[in-house]
């Protein structure tokens, strides 16, 4: 028997043996891995989501410009269990035949995400009180309700920018996991660069769900619920009046107008042309007008204030002047001849009749080209200079302090840089440092390689305005400003110099180019371009800022193939300006004003 | 000192506790699984609540058996084996038809599975048999009606409709070993099951090829010894021989869902919707407990009614989820604690029928948790088997408890058993 009594040790081996087998395998499943974790979560784990009202944007006065209404779109629960799906009477609440309703599963399924997919996207008003009520017969179905965007001013579309369909791209990039397929995001403009501000925080609740998809009790007592929050009022710098105004009066344009408030680089208006109406992007009308905006040729949809480029031009000569007085090599008495124009060897830069041997003030004033080529000599070869390089390096410092040749950094994305080439651009074309201010003279008068946004141009407007300093311009408003928006940017020169050239800058209006345009009542400085385009017309800028003592207002213009700068830009600046600083009274040039606005120019 | 004096042991505590512990964490297992809330409450209509009057008739069942002459099951006890054998002949013609088996008495709400009890009937008669004095166990009659004891409850159920529980009757294997069944017996057996899943995962072409293959390299070694050689391929013959007739059984005897069943429980169909769906609902449920479980009444899969039979035959995704690998590991230790102790009263039996009995339960109590925790992680095919003592149901607890009562009954009287035979 003692043979058979060993048997007994066989057998207790064998079923420890076989218990540390389950042992194991449970270690396996429970442990180490955790895709069994995940899959109970999303069979028995319903986050029952409440949309919060998106934030509504008001203007610097109060005004509000976007609100929401209500939008419901029917959603689908996967995995979806036809067991005991009552389709017949699921038909007829939503109006499909049995056939329609499988194909929409099918898509829904396909395009799922987090276990839910769309069934019907913005049930209209009529059917939603229907689907509402009968809806509690089909637990795998539930509305969800979220807000769309309505304007109460339909202006400043690129600005505002618009609210759509968060993109699968977008879903990869959001670190946060914050967002759902099928939910919205701000995709432009201030609603994406505001976007966490303005959409607040959903609000979830989780609840246990049984194998038919019927809602049980809260998960966990509710302690992983994520209380929600409406999203904040975005309060903006726009003048909701002057950007409408300046819609109309560009109108039929192509071109561009902002306009700032010089003490804190508040933006007033950005108006770009041509342009669209916002509410044509709200999430109903989008799917519709999208398409054919994006491929107009016009290209209605580029924000030419901010992406568009253009030689700043005799508007230029402004920034020319400050920097010759402050390195010195000019003086409020410094005169040079003009003949006709700046001849040196073979080159001529033409110029037009004026008063002979002009000073730094009337300059400006007249606008005369050999005073600035003569200027950027001096600025250029200074003696203590050892070559070119490091004068060219010096005067385009001063370029860079005021914001040119680099974004901005406003708080609405997509912005240009410009142009402010390197000396390395000009040592590769005429060899190190073998070149000097002959080769580059076309950018002492605002032309050549040189490009500003008009935002760029009416932040120099603005910097000219406050003698000497500038702030990044801006949107938002009244509320937590990020520190970028509120720290001065000095530009190096100091403020003795602007008393000269805004002296310039006022007889531009008092009887130079501007002349035309004046208004009684509002001391205007302002400078007027005129930007040769290779491609057709010549595009007319003007900048401007105003009164000259305490200015509220400093604005830039252009307008593409339009001819003169005296004759749209200046006009439009000034109505703006007439408008701001008079606000409520109508414009004392109403010939002036129904011109720009009724006049159309073809590009 | 009184069981000397009086002749007389008392029942074995450990056993006892054990027993007890496994009921009562069955019952929490069950009342988390019908309760379906995380609020407590209690209610006698529910399944928790029955299965508590179960538990009740089963310990006072239990408890009747110390009442009972314990000569009365040895000398009765291939009656009860009869009995129970007619019942399962009954229960044929006269069962309740629940999705094609007929396996169920139905007596108005009361439903009985003589199977649960056939497994009494067959230890008995089993220990009686193997423990006689007259049975001469090298003779080819002690084989044939071993065989027969044990084989013919297995027909009677596969014929209800039932094989799982028919299966079952093939743990008494386990008896015979420990009595001195041949080693070389049981290896046959375990390459037989070999060569038919690995006829049913490679196909019977495959596997003949393979077994010539590694006939030809064994060849190689021992061509010199011709004596050998011989015994060799005639075994490789009768193995192909063997495979050709697995082959033939499983696409001309099973019927195709069958055929199905046994590919999706061998891992080599997959099937997520249809056979696997209580499966791969079971591994969810258990897997997601993690490690220290999700709490008592706190199973999301659970409370949502996902794994299917998740009261009979999943109640062990009932402890995975709530207890974690930590609550199982604990089940299972306890389990197997029960087995050793089991295994030790047997040995310490003097009579052999108390022996022989005692390995009866231990291999019918163990075929059942090891086949039945396995079936919920998938590690073995799902065949409708309860986990003992945690599975809801009258009929399977009282069958297990006065199974392992009788061997308490019988431990506690093991000195008046003594030189019964010699
Ligand atoms: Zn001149």
């Amino acid at each position: 028997m003692t043979h058979n009594q060993n048997r007994s040790t066989i057998i207790r081996a064998a079923i420890v043996f076989l218990a540390l087998i389950l042992i194991g395998k449970l270690f396996y499943l429970q442990v180490i891995s955790d895709k069994y974790a995940e899959k109970a979560a999303r069979l028995s784990i319903r986050a029952v989501i409440e949309f919060p009202d998106r934030g509504l944007i008001t203007d610097r006065n109060g005004e509000i410009i976007v609100f929401n209404e209500d939008t419901h779109d029917l959603v689908v629960h996967f995995p979806f269990n036809r067991k005991n799906f009552p389709i017949e009477d699921f038909c007829r609440l939503v109006n499909m035949t049995e056939a329609e309703v499988e194909e929409k599963i099918k898509i829904a399924n396909d395009s799922r995400f987090n276990q839910k997919g769309l069934f019907i996207k913005n049930i209209s008003a009529q059917d939603f009180a229907r689907i509402q009520e009968g809806l509690f017969k089909f637990p795998q179905f539930s509305i969800e309700s979220r807000s769309d965007r309505k304007y109460k001013h339909n202006v400043a579309a690129h600005t505002l920018g618009y609210v759509a369909e968060i993109s699968r791209y977008e879903l990869e990039r959001d670190k946060e996991e914050y967002y759902d397929i099928g939910e919205n995001i701000g995709k432009s403009g201030l609603e994406r660069y505001y976007e966490s501000l303005l959409r607040g925080q959903k609000g979830k609740q989780f609840f246990l769900k049984d194998n038919t998809g019927k809602l049980k009790e809260r998960y966990k007592e509710g302690s992983n619920d994520v209380k929600g929050a409406v999203g904040k009022e975005l309060k903006i710098s726009l003048d909701v009046l002057l950007q409408e105004y300046g819609e109309k009066l560009i109108a039929g344009k192509t071109g561009s107008v902002v306009a700032i408030e010089p003490s804190t680089g508040e933006i007033l208006a950005m108006v770009t042309s041509p342009g669209y109406k916002p509410d044509m992007f709200a999430i109903k009308n989008l799917g519709k007008n999208y398409t054919a905006l994006a491929t107009d040729k016009d290209k209605p949809l580029i924000n030419r204030a901010t992406t568009s480029t253009y030689p700043p031009g005799s508007t230029f000569k402004v920034i020319m002047s400050l920097i010759g007085l402050q390195e010195g090599v000019i003086n409020t008495n410094t005169r040079y001849s003009c003949n006709g124009g700046f001849h040196i060897g073979g080159l001529t830069v033409r110029c037009h009749a004026h008063a002979p041997m002009p000073n730094v003030t009337y300059a400006i004033t007249t606008s005369c080209n050999a005073f600035y080529c003569n200027t950027y000599r001096e600025i250029l070869h200074q003696d203590r200079f050892e070559n070119i390089e490091e004068g060219y390096n010096n005067w385009k410092g001063y370029l860079n302090r005021m914001g040119l040749g680099m974004q901005l950094g406003t708080d609405i994305s997509g912005e240009k840089p410009g142009n402010v080439p390197n000396a390395d651009y000009f040592h590769k074309i005429h060899g190190h440092n073998k070149w000097n201010y002959v080769r580059i003279i076309s950018m002492s008068i605002g032309q050549g390689e040189l490009l500003l946004t008009p935002m760029q141009m009416a932040n120099l407007a603005a910097m000219v305005a406050n003698r000497g300093y500038f702030y990044t311009p801006h949107f938002i408003r009244g509320q937590q400003i990020p520190e970028a928006f509120t720290s001065k940017h000095e530009v190096g020169v100091e403020n003795r110099h602007f008393t000269t050239v805004v002296e310039g800058m006022r007889n531009v209006m008092l009887n130079g180019t501007g002349a035309y345009v004046q208004i009684p009542g509002i001391d205007i400085c302002g400078k007027t371009g005129t930007v040769q385009n290779p491609h057709g017309e010549n595009h007319s800028i003007f900048i401007a800022f105003a009164p000259k003592d305490n200015p509220k207002i400093a604005i830039a213009t252009v307008v593409e193939n339009a001819g003169y700068g005296s004759t749209w830009a200046a006009p439009i600046c000034t109505l703006m300006i007439e408008k701001y600083i008079n606000r409520d009274t109508v414009s004392q040039r109403p010939e002036l004003e129904k011109k720009m606005m009724e006049t159309a120019i073809p590009k | 000192m009184s069981e000397k004096i009086y002749g007389q042991s008392r029942m074995d505590g450990v056993t006892l506790l054990l027993y007890l512990i496994l009921v009562f964490c069955g019952f929490l297992a069950i009342y988390s699984s019908s309760h379906g809330s995380s609020n407590f409450s209690f209610d006698f209509s529910t399944q928790y609540g029955k299965q508590l009057v179960w538990i009740a008739v089963s310990i006072t069942l239990g408890a009747v058996l110390f009442l009972i002459d314990v000569r009365f099951f040895e000398v009765f006890s291939y009656a009860v084996f009869g009995f129970w054998i007619i019942l399962l002949i009954l229960v044929i013609f006269l069962g309740k038809d629940v999705n094609g088996a007929r396996s169920w008495f139905a007596i108005g709400s009361f439903r009985l599975q003589p199977a649960e009890f056939a497994k009494f009937g067959v230890a008995l008669a089993l220990a009686r048999y193997v423990s006689d004095i007259d049975t001469d166990m090298k003779s080819r009659r002690y084989q044939l009606i071993t065989a027969g004891i044990i084989l013919l409850p297995i027909a009677l159920i596969v014929l209800q409709g039932d094989a799982g529980s028919g299966l079952v009757f093939f743990s008494f294997i386990m008896v015979l070993y420990r009595e001195g069944l041949s080693g070389t017996v049981l290896l046959i057996g375990i390459v037989a099951v070999a060569l038919s899943v690995l006829t049913f995962a490679f196909g019977f072409l495959a596997l003949v090829a393979a077994l010539i293959i590694v006939g030809g390299i064994i060849t190689a070694f021992i061509y010199t010894n011709t004596k050998w050689l011989k015994y060799l391929w005639l075994i490789v013959l009768v193995c192909i021989g063997f495979t050709k007739s697995v082959d033939f059984g499983f696409t001309h005897v099973l019927q195709e869902h069958q055929q199905k069943r046994i590919l999706v429980m061998l891992g080599l169909l997959e099937d997520p919707q249809g056979l696997g769906y209580n499966v791969n609902q079971s591994k969810i449920a258990i897997g997601s407990g993690g490690f220290w479980g999700k709490g008592f009444l706190q199973g999301t899969q659970t409370k949502g009614d996902f794994v299917p039979e998740q009261h009979t035959d999943f109640i062990f995704t009932s402890i995975g989820e709530e207890f974690g690998w930590v609550g199982s590991t604990v089940v299972i230790i306890v389990f197997v604690l029960l087995f050793l102790r089991i295994s030790m009263l047997a040995e310490r039996q003097r009579s052999k029928f108390s022996r022989v009995y005692a390995y009866c339960v231990l291999s019918v109590l163990f075929f059942h948790f090891l086949i039945n925790i396995a079936m919920t992680i998938n590690l073995a095919p799902v065949i409708g088997i309860p986990l003992p003592f945690f599975s809801y149901g009258g009929s399977s607890l009282i069958s297990f408890t006065v199974l392992l009562f009788l061997l308490l009954r019988l431990d506690a009287n093991r000195e008046n058993e003594l030189d019964s035979y010699y």
